[in-house]
């Protein structure tokens, strides 16, 4: 029922795109989309700040830009900063009466490597501080940009330039940075998880962010074709099968509370995905085992933490 | 004529960003810039002062809200020195190739290691070319009147770069010192409220820091080399401007005693004051010595420079860094560039001296200047040394 509904109401979105055709990203880039669903949701009142990373390279080669919103980009490790820095200006100018007071979302936009691993401290101090901003993660799993090299949220088993499989290793030996749970355990108003695969969920979230006062943190796993070693063409479905094994389980923690957005009775086996991905080639039944294994313990956790009755496997 | 007060340097610092109206600012907090922020924070705090002011978890971040708040068209401020200004160093080359008019103060400190608190200028040469314009302060009112200045200037429409003010840490930062205050209509008058051309907001979207292609990327630079380059003479103006409202008028370079001087030292900085005391008394003794101190140290006055000190025999010049490995101190770099191009030009003697804080007293300048003159006359035309360490 759920799905049905996804796959036609994405026509109750907007037409209009914020995030412009033309820009450059890969085919069946799925962090493509997702920016583009996270403008969709949030429409022309806001200012965009953005690390360094693939969308900053895709969408803005000077002198051109795919933006139809004022769209900002710095540095690598610093979104969240510069995010703090435009939301505090918007606040003072329009308590002085500088500019028009109205409704305007100020959103800091990173990957997966300027926010699990180079900009946490950044944004740690901006959640910390409490600016009312959203913070997105499209979380493609690897430094995608500078050619695949493997970031702490990067999956367990996978293969990148830096985390390659030898005769002594197999790919990355350590496992995914839990980014939204640190997030959480700053106690802000919102934290959520979303994928384009299921993109009303994804703008709702949004919304909902762009609502709550103070920080929001929204993660949003990206499929990367180039990086996963996968078919363009899959970007959609391994991003539902991510969802459906419990890989990447959406949520979202409101006040600290947690919710299940979509629950599984059973969960798909984890093998279905992986088998899917180059990056995961030369992973042997026993490791896509030990995986799983971790993967259901997780989700067992979070079903837990959403006041779920635990269920048998 | 506005009030004299005593007041710390630190202080008064604080008091004229107050005075400028500055919107935002963020700061992390370091050795011996902490007094600056301090106060700002407490003008906040009992509602004395307008403005978003915010403690970051980084310098890197502190000056990275600045470039968020610059560009959403705020005035925005900060304050560092040494390691600070090492972690923020790469956040300074965007912010002046985004032509952000942020002010920043840096209470100079040394580099590490060893780990040291004191002041020289190794943290500020360390970001040489980060594309800011650059002001060196001798005293605590110039540290005031720089802050005014330094707006100004950077918000100029032909200018719109960011700009540093230079002071010493501890030797000016924590100084008492009397400070001639200006009355806030004047400065209203001479600092109207920001307006940017260009700022984030929905109505007029833009996108900034787009990235370059190297089709494209020379051009870009050039063209902030130009505008950093001719920002002279907006330079020129504002302190006549500012002259004009206060009587105190400022140069890029100044003289002091330099008539028929056949020896000047060259300074930058709280040594200005200390070195005139020499030049002082080596005129008593009837030696031809002058002074000429750098104010402006980016852009390099380079015209003025040499018309201050071409006519003189031999230059001691004072640094307060090393170039570790390389032809000397950094000003005596520069000096020796600006002079190359002459046919006849003074010879150079270079000392680094007072760094991490050392003591360099009246006695000291005339020391150097001895053993410059002596040097010279012996033939050794390029000499550099650190002067005062115990072997």
């Amino acid at each position: 029922m759920t799905e049905n509904l996804n796959v036609f109401a994405v026509r109750t979105l907007t037409q209009k795109e914020y995030f412009a055709p033309g820009h450059r990203s890969c085919q069946g880039c799925a962090e493509a989309l997702a920016v583009r669903l996270v403008a969709k949701a949030l429409g022309r009142n806001v200012i965009v700040a953005a690390a360094t990373g693939c969308m900053e390279i895709v969408s803005s080669p000077l002198p051109f830009t795919s933006w139809r919103v004022p769209w900002f980009h710095v540095a690598f490790e610093n979104a969240a900063a510069v995010a703090s820095g435009v939301e505090s200006a918007l606040k003072v100018l329009m308590r002085k009466g500088r500019i028009p007071h109205k409704k305007i979302v100020t959103i800091a936009m990173a990957g997966d490597g300027g926010t699990a691993d180079i900009g946490l401290q950044a944004l740690s101090g901006a959640l910390e501080r409490g600016h009312n901003m959203i913070y997105i993660c499209t979380d493609n799993e690897a430094y995608m940009n500078t050619g695949i090299q493997r970031s702490s949220s990067t999956p367990f088993g996978a293969s990148t330039t830096t985390s390659p499989v030898g005769r002594v290793t197999s790919g990355q030996m350590t496992w995914k940075k839990n980014m939204p749970a640190i997030a959480a355990a700053h106690n802000i108003p919102y934290v959520a998880t979303a994928c384009p695969s299921y993109p009303i969920d994804l703008v709702q979230k949004v919304k909902k962010a762009a609502a709550v006062e103070g920080p929001a943190y929204v993660h949003i796993l990206s499929v990367c074709p180039t990086g996963w070693r996968s078919a363009p063409e899959l970007s959609i479905r391994l991003g539902r099968m991510a969802v459906e094994t419990g890989v990447f389980p959406l949520y979202e923690v409101e006040q600290g509370r947690y919710h299940l957005s979509l629950d599984f009775p059973k969960l798909r086996p984890i093998k279905e995905y992986i088998k899917l991905q180059g990056r995961f080639r030369h992973l042997s039944d026993s490791m896509i085992e030990e995986i799983e294994k971790r993967i259901h313990q997780e989700y067992a956790q979070l079903r837990e933490k959403s006041g779920k009755a635990s269920y048998e496997e | 004529m506005g009030k004299r007060v005593g007041m710390e340097v630190s202080i008064a610092a604080a008091e004229a960003v107050k005075q400028a109206n500055v919107d935002v600012i963020s700061a992390y907090p370091i050795t011996p810039q902490t007094h600056v922020v301090e106060h700002l924070s407490e003008l906040v705090a009992n509602g004395e002062m307008d403005a978003e002011f915010f403690c970051v978890e980084s310098e890197h971040s502190a000056l990275s809200v600045c470039v968020g708040s610059e560009a959403t068209g705020a005035r925005s401020f900060t304050c560092t020195s040494s390691q600070g200004l090492a972690l923020m160093s790469e956040i300074t080359y965007i912010a002046s190739g985004l032509r952000l008019p942020i002010v920043m103060v840096i209470s100079n400190r040394t580099l590490s290691a060893p780990l040291s608190i004191w002041n020289d200028h190794s943290d500020v040469m360390s970001i040489r070319d980060c594309g800011w314009i650059q002001l060196f302060t001798e005293n605590g009112q110039e540290v005031y009147d720089h802050i005014f200045i330094a707006y100004r200037l950077a918000e100029d429409r032909e200018v719109l770069l960011p700009v540093i003010v230079n002071m010493d840490g501890f030797i000016l930062s924590h100084v008492i010192e009397p400070i001639e205050l200006i009355e806030q209509e004047k400065i209203d008058r001479f600092l109207p409220p920001y307006q940017p051309l260009h700022r984030l907001h929905p109505d007029r979207p833009v996108t900034m820091g787009a990235f370059a292609l190297p089709s494209i990327f020379a051009e870009a630079k050039k063209a902030q080399e130009v505008v950093l380059r001719s920002s002279l003479s907006q330079i020129l103006q504002t302190w006549k401007a500012f002259g004009d409202m206060t009587g105190r008028y400022y140069k890029p370079v100044e003289t002091y005693r330099t008539e028929d001087a056949e020896t000047l030292l060259i300074t930058m900085g709280s040594f200005g004051e200390t070195a005139s005391v020499a030049v002082d008394r080596m005129r008593e003794e009837g030696r031809p010595v002058g002074l000429v101190k750098l104010r402006l140290w980016r852009p390099f006055p380079f015209d003025e420079f040499k018309k201050a000190t071409l006519s003189a025999n031999q230059l001691v010049v004072i640094d307060r860094a090393v170039s570790v490995g390389g032809p000397g101190g950094p000003v005596a770099s520069e000096v020796k560039a600006a002079l190359y191009g002459e046919e006849q030009r003074p010879r150079v003697y270079n000392f680094v001296a007072g760094i991490s804080g050392r003591d360099v007293t009246p006695q000291d300048y005339v020391k150097m200047v001895d053993k410059a003159e002596i040097e010279i006359e012996e033939g050794n035309r390029e000499g550099y040394e650190i002067y005062g360490v115990r072997e």
